[in-house]
């Protein structure tokens, strides 16, 4: 059965979704990052949707609680690069991902990420810009 | 209203639900729908597949090119294998679910179409049709 890879990188976890979402797999995410979040101690968890080309009320559920889940577990979660006609079928659908926070993209969301964490360790993670 | 082109498949579980958004998708860029349009549809189908899964155990989805006038769209039906819906007015309602989601599955799609028709006979069954128009 196919997972979604979850990559430990200092003390964010990292998502990407690559393929299409079915309910289990969602569910299977859910599951592994909670209890990834609680073996490894990271304290920002990334999930890169910009490959997805849906999401719909369960995908969308499942990103709110799974920014639930972490946050209770002293972790934050960031979920970046949604598409614009994503976003418009959202809203549309009527969906506002309580709880979830978003950034633009990849980059934009690991600057809130450290941003955020960055009054508790304040060496490791300088943001890096060379555009 | 005239149709072109028909295409049927069986939604039993969840991978149905993807291989159904799947086909909607190419038929929406086949159609020459524009990539929100394609979203908003493919959106619905999920929606509105998966409601068939959880509720009914399945059922059928027949996604058909239609023309009317100079317009064309695509009209896709879904056919619930379950027992239909006792309370349609209150299954339509925002917020309201039978099944631990969301409650925006069918009011949600009626708004990512341009046209929603939903029947219910309990005992029957159910079959909710929606069209997309170019």
């Amino acid at each position: 059965m196919d997972k979604i890879p979850i990559l430990k990188m200092g003390q964010f976890l990292l998502v990407t979704i690559q393929v299409d979402m079915h309910d289990r797999l969602a569910m299977t995410l859910q599951d592994d990052l909670t209890r990834m979040v609680g073996t490894s101690g990271a304290h920002g968890v990334l999930i890169d949707i910009s490959a997805l080309d849906i999401v719909d009320s369960f995908m969308g559920r499942m990103l709110s609680s799974i920014a639930s889940m972490t946050r209770i577990m002293d972790a934050e979660t960031v979920v970046v690069g949604m598409q614009p006609a994503v976003a418009i079928t959202l809203v549309e659908l009527g969906l506002s991902l309580p709880g979830v926070l978003t950034a633009l993209n990849v980059d934009k969301g690991m600057e809130m990420l450290t941003t955020r964490l960055g009054s508790s360790r304040g060496d490791s993670k300088a943001s890096h810009e060379d555009d | 209203m005239k149709t072109i082109e028909r295409e049927v498949m069986q939604v039993a579980n969840e991978a149905g639900v993807v291989t159904a958004r799947r086909m909607a998708r190419d038929h929406a860029i086949r159609l020459g729908l524009n990539l929100v349009n394609q979203t908003k549809l493919v959106t619905a189908v999920s929606e509105l597949a998966r409601n068939m899964v959880v509720y009914a155990g399945g059922g059928k989805v027949t996604i058909e090119e239609v023309e009317a006038g100079i317009k064309r769209g695509l009209r896709i039906t879904f056919a619930y294998n379950g027992p239909g819906i006792t309370d349609l007015e209150l299954a339509m309602r925002d917020g309201y679910t039978t099944g631990g989601g969301l409650g925006q599955g069918l009011p949600g799609s009626r708004r990512l179409v341009n046209e929603f028709t939903i029947n219910s006979e309990v005992g029957v069954g159910t079959t909710v049709t929606i069209i997309k128009w170019k």
